[in-house]
């Protein structure tokens, strides 16, 4: 949908990308608070704003703002105020090509699953500034840690949606949803199937792996371990530049999680809704998929232990790679086969 | 053409703000004293030139330099030095002597000339018009999977080679325990 005037739309597309992370984020926050809690049996925020402590995510948000932003006195100041700005942009700029709708995305890039892994690499770049530049022990074994991390599980993330594409035979996130949403005819019966219940199982899996140590969330989180190195690459970070790596986190488990349920879960099409509500009711669909990957994301959290340095980078060199070479053999064998 | 008319047109205008920030933060990374400084100005001036090459219309060809480039080899650079060391102040020992640094200098001007006169050699000052839109990456798979596969086929030779070459430099192997 264009108006027509260039920076009109560019402006539009931005404020609601912004308004999309910012507004869904909080309420993730929140989720993770509560969910956590009642997992693990215990009450979990309760006071703030009256009922459930509904307010709890704000009230961190405006604890942060109004501490100092501090810098230590050693550190290589221009990089070290950069670094959350690297790691925010490379999360906002996933939303571009992410579509709600067949009408309703950003810029439909005829590249859009390489764009979206090329960007989101840059995040590791902004990860490895924060780390260096803090002049702190911890900060750099957590930065190490985390780009180590980053790379080992970029590439299990990559082959699985490698898979994907092969399958859909494009890389445009729009033409992925299209091609999930084409009729399969198996007998009598012709129905759209979303890529996970045709062949696709292990991709997926392979992929939500994958995202959750891209994450470096719990039970990947070795670069923020908070026993052994306080904080990681954030130990020096106050105020609002630590709100923004914080906030930088749950909006790219937002987007990574809507990536998810664009290659996999079938993104904004739902069976038996006529073609013309879909933009209206694409971007329902499209958040509802996404929360079900958040909501496991959070359970994984709340239930597992955190991996050994060692364990975690076997299982990406080990396991999760050689399975997602297999795995894009076996799906392009198919491919052509069929 | 003038400079004037050069100047009228907004997609020069769009140019030189890619341009100008790209050749001042490559002179910064020959430049700059500290090395983990040095890298992230070598992360500016790719992707610089990754703009440069979306403003062509290269999609393709734009964000596999931001994949391979910034996503992989800089940050494979920024381990390498914070591993070892990752000095936080300037480096003395980056300073070269003059006679190190004059056939360094002398050779990156020849490069660059051999360069640009290639280029004016054969299009001259002849438009090329752009291409409406972004090439497909399609068409770009099936040129290098046809016309182009034995070229390509020989660059990933050339990436195995140097594959194998670092493995063998960079392992010891234990001499035999003789009894």
């Amino acid at each position: 949908m264009t108006s027509g005037f260039f920076w009109l739309d560019t402006f539009v597309k931005v404020a609601i990308a912004l308004g999309f992370m910012l507004g869904l984020a909080l309420p993730v926050i929140y989720a993770e608070l509560k969910i956590m809690a009642h997992m693990q049996n215990r009450v979990g925020p309760y006071y703030a704003g009256g009922r459930w402590g509904w307010a709890q995510p704000i009230a961190d948000g405006l604890k942060f703002v109004q501490k100092e932003d501090l810098v230590p006195a050693d550190a290589d100041a221009p990089v070290f105020k950069t670094a959350p700005y690297v790691v925010i942009m490379a999360t906002i700029a996933i939303f571009v090509v992410i579509p709600l709708g067949p009408d309703l995305v950003a810029r439909d890039l005829d590249l859009g699953a390489f764009y979206l892994l090329a960007i989101s690499s840059i995040g590791t770049l902004g990860v490895l500034m924060a780390g260096w530049s803090s002049a702190n022990k911890y900060s750099l074994m957590g930065g190490l840690r985390a780009a180590a991390q980053l790379i080992a599980y970029e590439l299990p993330l990559l082959l699985a949606v490698l898979a994907v594409v092969v399958q859909a035979g494009t890389m445009s996130l729009t033409g992925i949803v299209e091609a999930q949403s084409a009729a399969i005819t198996i007998g009598p019966i012709s129905v759209s199937l979303p890529f996970i219940l045709t062949g696709q199982i292990i991709s997926f899996v392979i992929f939500v792996i994958a995202m959750v140590a891209e994450l470096s969330r719990i039970p990947f989180d070795m670069p923020i371990a908070e026993s052994e190195l306080t904080m990681g690459y954030l130990t020096e970070y106050s105020s609002v530049r630590f709100s923004m790596f914080f906030l930088a986190e749950y909006a790219s488990l937002i987007a990574l999680s809507m990536v998810v349920a664009t290659l996999f879960l079938g993104g904004y099409f739902v069976p038996l809704v006529p073609e013309a509500w879909l933009n209206l009711v694409g971007p329902m669909v499209v958040l509802g998929k996404a929360a079900l990957i958040v909501f496991f994301v959070l359970w994984i959290r709340s239930t597992f232990p955190r991996l050994r340095e060692d364990q975690l980078q076997n299982l990406a060199w080990r396991w999760l790679i050689p399975i997602s070479l297999v795995n894009i053999l076996v799906i392009s064998f198919f491919a052509v086969a069929i | 053409m003038t400079i004037g008319d050069w100047l009228t047109e907004s997609a020069n205008w769009a140019f030189l703000f890619l341009a100008i920030p790209t050749f001042v933060a490559s002179v910064m990374v020959v430049s700059s004293r500290n090395v983990v400084r040095a890298v992230l100005y070598l992360v500016i001036a790719l992707g610089g030139s990754a703009a440069l090459f979306l403003m062509l219309g290269a999609e393709f060809v734009g964000w596999t330099v931001v994949l391979v480039y910034i996503g992989a080899v800089i940050i494979l650079f920024l381990i390498g030095i914070m591993i070892t060391r990752a000095p936080l102040t300037k480096s003395v020992d980056l300073s070269h002597p003059i006679s190190a640094k004059a056939p360094a200098a002398l050779l990156s001007v020849l490069l660059f000339g051999v360069v640009a006169w290639a280029v004016v050699e054969s299009f001259g000052l002849e438009t090329i018009p752009l291409p409406e839109e972004a090439t497909r990456t399609g068409e770009i798979g099936l040129s290098i999977f046809t016309s182009w596969v034995i070229p390509f086929e020989v660059v990933s030779f050339v990436l195995l080679a140097a594959l194998i070459g670092g493995i063998v430099l960079a392992r010891k192997d234990e001499p035999a325990e003789v009894p």
